[in-house]
C-alpha cells in the first residue's frame, strides 16, 4: 500500500538517483571520465602494458604507437594532452592472435601516452610512453 | 563519402594455428570538427567512429575511434588462423556509411 510517507521516500530515491550520476559526470574532466568509463573506478597497476612510440615526433599528426598488453581482453589509449584525450578502445574477439594494436595519432602537444588494459580476471593495467612534440597536430 | 579507399595486408599463406600479422589503413581525412576554414566556418566532424574485423565469423579487434586518429587510419593487429577463411573489415563513418572489404586467407 502507498503510504505518503512511502510516496514521499520513493520521490526522494528517484530524486537522489538523477542527481548523483549528474554530479559526478559534471565533476569529471573528459580525461578522468574516459578512464572511469573504462575501468569503473577500479584500482590500476602500473606494469604489464607496454606503449612503444616515439621519444620525439616530429610531426604531432601523425605519430605511430604500438600497445602490447598480453592477457588483455580490452585496451584504451588515450593521449591527456590532447582536447579530446580518448584516441581508441579496442576488444579483442576470440579469434585474436595477441593482445596487441599498432595504430597512429594525433598529438596536440607534448605529452604522456597512455594505454589501459582489461585483464581477462577483471584487473586492470597501465603503460605509459612520453613523447615530445615538435609541431602538434591539433591545429585549425 | 567519396575517395575513401580500404587498403588490406595480409600474408599471401599461412599454416594451421599460426598468429599473422594484419595491416589495415582506409584512405579518410578523419575530420576532427575543431578546425575552421577559410571563412572562420567550423568544419564538421565527420571520422571513422568504428572498425571491426573479423575471420571465419569469429571477432579479431573491435575498435571505437575518436578524433585523435591520425588521418588515414591505419590498424595493426594480430589473428590466429586456423583454415582458409574469410577476413571482413568494416569501417563506420559518421556519415553512416559502411565501408567493407572481404580477403580469404589460404590456410595450409
Amino acid at each position: 500500500m502507498l503510504t505518503r510517507r512511502s510516496t514521499l521516500s520513493l520521490g526522494l530515491g528517484a530524486a537522489a538517483v538523477t542527481l548523483v550520476p549528474l554530479k559526478a559526470s559534471a565533476s569529471l574532466s573528459p580525461l578522468d571520465q574516459a578512464i572511469a568509463d573504462f575501468t569503473g573506478g577500479a584500482s590500476v597497476k602500473d606494469d604489464g602494458v607496454t606503449v612503444i612510440a616515439p621519444e620525439i615526433a616530429e610531426n604531432g599528426e601523425n605519430v605511430p604507437v604500438e600497445i602490447m598488453a598480453p592477457g588483455a581482453v580490452a585496451i584504451m589509449i588515450l593521449a591527456p594532452g590532447n582536447p579530446t584525450p580518448q584516441v581508441v578502445r579496442a576488444r579483442f574477439g576470440e579469434a585474436s592472435g595477441a593482445p596487441r594494436l599498432a595504430t597512429r595519432l594525433r598529438l596536440g602537444e607534448t605529452q604522456t601516452v597512455t594505454a589501459f588494459a582489461e585483464m581477462a580476471d577483471g584487473s586492470f593495467k597501465r603503460g605509459i610512453a612520453e613523447v615530445r612534440v615538435t609541431i602538434g597536430g591539433c591545429g585549425g | 563519402m567519396s575517395n575513401v579507399r580500404p587498403r588490406i595486408r595480409l600474408p599471401r599463406s599461412a599454416r594451421p594455428g599460426e598468429v599473422v600479422m594484419v595491416r589495415t589503413l582506409i584512405s579518410h581525412p578523419m575530420e576532427t570538427g575543431n578546425r575552421r576554414d577559410a571563412d572562420g566556418a567550423v568544419i564538421p566532424r565527420q571520422i571513422i567512429n568504428r572498425f571491426t574485423c573479423e575471420y571465419d565469423g569469429k571477432m579479431v579487434i573491435d575498435c571505437d575511434l575518436g578524433i585523435s586518429v591520425a588521418a588515414n587510419p591505419f590498424m595493426e593487429f594480430d589473428v590466429k588462423v586456423e583454415h582458409t577463411a574469410d577476413f571482413v573489415f568494416s569501417w563506420h563513418d559518421d556519415d553512416g556509411s559502411v565501408y567493407t572489404e572481404t580477403q580469404t586467407l589460404e590456410v595450409g
